[in-house]
């Protein structure tokens, strides 16, 4: 016990360095990267729950189905399924991003605030 | 209690209450003074704000732009407060779970013991136990999934396409960095020519064998776009969209997606329950056994491969 589980532990350190540069950050670009960032550290985490110490990937070997011989395949199809639903929502959030650009010429968030602020008034 | 119900019932919510209980109209007419905005002239202000004279208003801004100031470090103290807190909870958790890699764990339940020693012999077929999962037991997840990418082009088109006759737009298009790099370098060329057939094979055996190796339909067809948007650099739009265009696109992704929900559709008229299918599962091991899964697979990577070249296109040049 402790912190001795090292995968999770980088996990929850990459989630933790993403979530923060998500917060803080006030460029939309690296508040992009930073949502990135935090969907690795999930992956990581789910992959190293998925593991088992000296087994193999789950594909069939030699007609061997064994529960014994073989690691855990479901985080594999659930790490599969947070990748493809990763892409699409960057690649939905980096379009609303250059809309943005487009509009106001600036990446900043507060600007951007400003901006739609006095153009409201 | 008499002044509070005066107060409650200048609120929508008192104006709401009245309309229900006594039909009165004013709900309505804001509602309609809400649509039509042209019906009504706006009533002159009873009364308005003198003018500041102008060292107050500079007084005033300075005031606000300090206030604003406190606030956004006040923010990005509580930010970082926040996030040391999660992290802190987080490594907490962490230090309590089950330690890393051993076969006891509770997550190794008897739900991966169904997939490792049931899956290949006598319910899917397929040899990757992965690809038995995510298209077999799991199969409307990865409709989801693929779902999921179609709404994501979607999205981006209704973002980034541009509109012809729009001065701004056209604009915004002319100075693109696309217009100012080379055009048709021969190296690339050279190189693209060898490699594009290359790349598309290789993504065709990773889609055709997800099912008896590591693979399937997500990783060739991202492979595919790969090769896809490789033609697109190397020489250029045009030649691109003679073979692909926004037509292509439709008509590829709403095929693929059509036939992979057709296909999944016949487990509910056969109880919900797809396990003891009607499709044999064929010898494990053969290009053509696994029952669907091999064609599943073909239509998720042209949607994925679709989805790849299509969010690279609208990024570059704001059309398909």
């Amino acid at each position: 016990m402790g912190l001795t589980n090292y995968a999770e532990l980088a996990a929850i350190i990459l989630f933790g360095i993403g979530f923060t540069i998500l917060l803080i950050d006030r460029n939309l670009i690296k508040k992009n990267i930073g949502f990135a960032m935090t969907d690795s550290g999930m992956y990581l985490y789910l992959a190293a729950k998925g593991y088992i110490s000296g087994r193999k990937a789950p594909i069939v070997v030699n007609g061997v189905t064994e529960m014994s011989a073989y690691i855990n395949p479901i985080p594999a199809g659930l790490v599969l399924t947070g990748i493809v639903v990763s892409v699409a929502t960057s690649a939905v959030m980096l379009a609303l991003t250059v809309r943005l650009y487009r509009k106001y010429h600036t990446l900043n968030i507060d600007e951007i605030a400003d901006k739609a602020r006095k153009e409201r008034e | 209690m008499a002044r509070v119900r005066d107060d409650m019932g200048d609120t929508r919510w008192g104006r709401l209450q009245r309309w229900l209980r006594e039909g009165d109209d004013s709900l309505d007419r804001a509602m309609i003074a809400v649509w039509d905005e042209s019906a009504e002239p706006e009533p002159e202000p009873v009364f308005t704000v003198p003018p500041a004279r102008p060292e107050q208003k500079k007084k005033n801004q300075k005031h606000t732009a300090k206030l604003e100031k406190l606030l956004r470090v006040f923010s990005v103290i509580a930010a970082v407060l926040l996030c040391v807190g999660i992290i802190g909870i987080l490594l907490h958790t962490t230090a309590l779970l089950p330690s890393f890699g051993r076969e006891d764990n509770p997550v190794h339940n008897e739900v991966p013991r169904r997939y490792i020693e049931k899956g290949m012999n006598e319910d899917t077929g397929a040899v990757n136990i992965v690809a038995g999962m995510i298209l077999d037991y799991r199969a409307f997840d990865t409709l989801g999934e693929s779902n999921v990418l179609f709404v994501a082009v979607c999205t981006v088109m209704i973002l980034l396409r541009l509109q012809a006759g729009d001065p701004d737009e056209r604009l915004g298009s002319d100075t693109r960095d696309r217009l100012i790099e080379p055009h048709s370098d021969p190296i690339l060329q050279v190189i693209a020519r060898v490699l594009i057939p290359l790349i598309l094979i290789f993504g065709a055996y990773v889609i055709l064998n997800g099912h008896i190796s590591p693979g399937g339909g997500f990783s060739g067809g991202a492979i595919m776009g790969a090769a896809l948007i490789l033609h697109m650099l190397a020489f250029g739009e045009k030649q691109t969209a003679r073979f692909f265009s926004y037509r292509t696109y439709r008509a590829v992704s709403v095929c693929a997606l059509g036939f992979y929900a057709l296909a999944k559709a016949y487990s509910f008229f056969t109880g919900a329950n797809h396990l003891p299918s009607i499709i044999t599962i064929g010898t494990p091991g053969r290009i053509f056994s696994a029952g669907l899964i091999p064609y599943l697979n073909i239509a998720v990577g042209l949607v994925v491969c679709c989805t790849m070249y299509a969010l690279f296109s609208l990024f570059r040049k704001g059309e398909l």
